[in-house]
């Protein structure tokens, strides 16, 4: 009886929810009261001025930062009250491509790709090889797989980046600024896959100022500003008619050109 | 002008040194130098030089050792010095500060005649002595090398870590160490120099390693500037080997680096 109440509970219940979350950096306040709710599938674009916490907002869901108030459930589970070992499985669940890319540059693409399911899916090494092999198949490039990252392109790095956290197979991937650090002609090569990505039905948190994408993509625009979320509407209403006067400006300066 | 100024100014000073050395050198005693009794060519020479060298096995012995001891004792000493909590920084700061501050010469001392009074069964001959001494000096120093070299990994390494999934020494162990042990390795090998080095001073407690038997050596023969000479070049093809291989070491991971 109780199996099954939990088990529709689950289906029902959003996969990523923030109640009320603050995080303060000494007396600056990043995030004050935020509270969002994603369902599974759901692809939601963060957009904002500098400053205005959508990195923090983000994250706050793999526990990068530890939020000071408010709580934050990921797939029912409340991660303020998770073991150290739980909080490992949770962030086995939750992939983040971050803007530096950080690939690890001692190791090659592949031991870079197979390092997370090895150690921590504890996949055995020809498993973790062939996933590894499939997921740079993903993003255009399996003929990298035996160079170091120094020796890639930053949009290729950030493609690994991305396969590195598709083997672990996670249930929402997280993007934080993923193409702040490209120049402009890798720009294309990186969202091109993400756009891919988008397809396949994964959970997306994605931070960005690329409104192309998030105009493509997205199906919630989340607008912050001042560590709150000022305005969550479909793409549609928001880059036609904002309903927030701050939405509206931050939009005349970045669709300028 | 002034080219051709300085240019004789600085062939005079050539000169003057030149003629300075040259005077000194002269008023040595080349007469009473009996390199004989370190000469390969006679019978005693031979034995004395057999005995000197005798000693390399017990200085190599200690110091590799000791080295491995402090390696390890180093790197346990450094991880709670980067802890985010200050009480448990406090404990890598207590060791380094305390253990960085005795001699190693009172280290030996304090180990060797000391700690067998604290307790009947404690009974430390000379070689372990001198192995725990240098090892637990040494640690504190690689304590902070260690330290620094782990600090100096980018945070976004840390994070990507922790992203997928690694725990603490999983983290340590296939993100962080490989990076920093590129990072550690000139230091590191600056330290295992003055560590074999340092073995020296293990001669006082008598330990029969290159030091010692050069000053037993001088005892009976009363032939210090030969034997001692001798003694220095002993070292200096110990540390010259020693320099070489972490020099190796370096190039090796370099190049697996940037294939």
């Amino acid at each position: 009886m109780t199996s099954i109440k939990t088990a529709t509970a689950s289906e029902s219940a959003p996969l990523i929810e923030m109640r009320d979350v603050v995080k303060r950096y000494g007396d600056f306040e990043a995030l004050g009261g935020v509270s969002i709710s994603v369902n599974s599938g759901q692809r939601v674009v963060v957009c904002g001025p500098s400053g205005s916490g959508k990195s923090t907002l983000i994250r706050c869901l793999n526990q990068l930062e530890k939020h000071d108030a408010g709580e934050i459930f990921i797939d029912g589970q409340r991660l303020s009250q998770l073991s150290a070992s739980g909080l490992r499985k949770i962030r086995a669940d939750v992939g983040m491509v971050f803007q530096q890319f950080n690939l690890f540059p001692h190791l090659t693409v592949l031991e870079n790709l197979t390092l997370g399911p090895m150690r921590t899916r504890k996949l055995s090494e020809d498993a973790a090889r062939k996933l590894a092999l499939d997921h740079l198949e993903k993003v255009h490039i399996p003929e990298q797989a035996n160079k170091y990252p120094r020796q890639l392109s930053g949009g290729q790095q950030q493609r690994v980046a991305i396969a590195r956290s598709l083997c672990m197979e996670p249930k929402i991937l997280l993007f934080d600024e993923p193409t702040s650090a490209l120049d402009p002609e890798m720009i294309v090569e990186v969202l091109d896959v993400m756009v891919e990505l988008a397809s396949t039905g994964i959970t997306m948190l994605v931070v960005t100022h690329e409104m192309g994408f998030a105009n493509q993509v997205a199906d919630t625009i989340v607008f912050m500003d001042g560590g709150k979320i000022v305005e969550s509407n479909d793409p549609e209403t928001f880059f036609s008619n904002p309903a927030s006067e701050r939405g509206r400006a931050f939009l005349k300066k970045i669709l300028r050109h | 002008m002034s080219k051709r100024l300085s240019s004789i100014i600085g062939w005079g000073v050539f000169v003057g040194l030149v003629l300075i050395a040259w005077s000194f050198l002269r008023t040595l005693n080349w007469d009473d130098l009996a390199w004989y009794v370190v000469s390969p060519s006679t019978e005693s020479g031979r034995q004395n030089l057999a005995f000197l060298m005798g000693g390399v096995k017990y200085t190599l012995l200690m110091s590799i050792t000791a080295i491995c001891i402090s390696i390890v004792l180093g790197l346990i000493i450094a991880l709670p010095g980067l802890s985010p909590s200050p009480n448990v920084r406090m404990i890598n700061r207590v060791y380094v500060e305390l253990v960085r501050a005795v001699p190693i010469l009172v280290l030996i001392f304090w180990v060797y005649y000391g700690l067998p009074i604290l307790h009947d069964d404690i009974n430390i001959n000379v070689f372990w002595a001198g192995v725990i001494a240098l090892a637990l000096s040494d640690s504190a120093f690689e304590a902070e090398i260690f330290r620094a070299g782990i600090q100096s990994i980018d945070k976004g390494q840390l994070e990507a870590a922790d992203s997928i999934g690694l725990g603490y020494f999983g983290r340590l162990r296939y993100v962080i160490l490989p990076q920093a042990i590129r990072r550690i390795l000139p230091p590191l090998g600056n330290q295992l120099v003055y560590m074999l080095k340092m073995s020296s001073l293990v001669s006082v407690i008598g330990m029969e390693e290159l030091t010692r038997r050069a000053n037993e050596l001088v005892v009976s023969t009363y032939r210090p500037l030969e034997i001692y000479t001798v003694l220095v070049l002993e070292y200096l093809v110990l540390i010259l080997i020693v320099s070489a291989g972490v020099r190796w070491l370096e190039r090796k991971l370099q190049a697996n680096e940037s294939v």
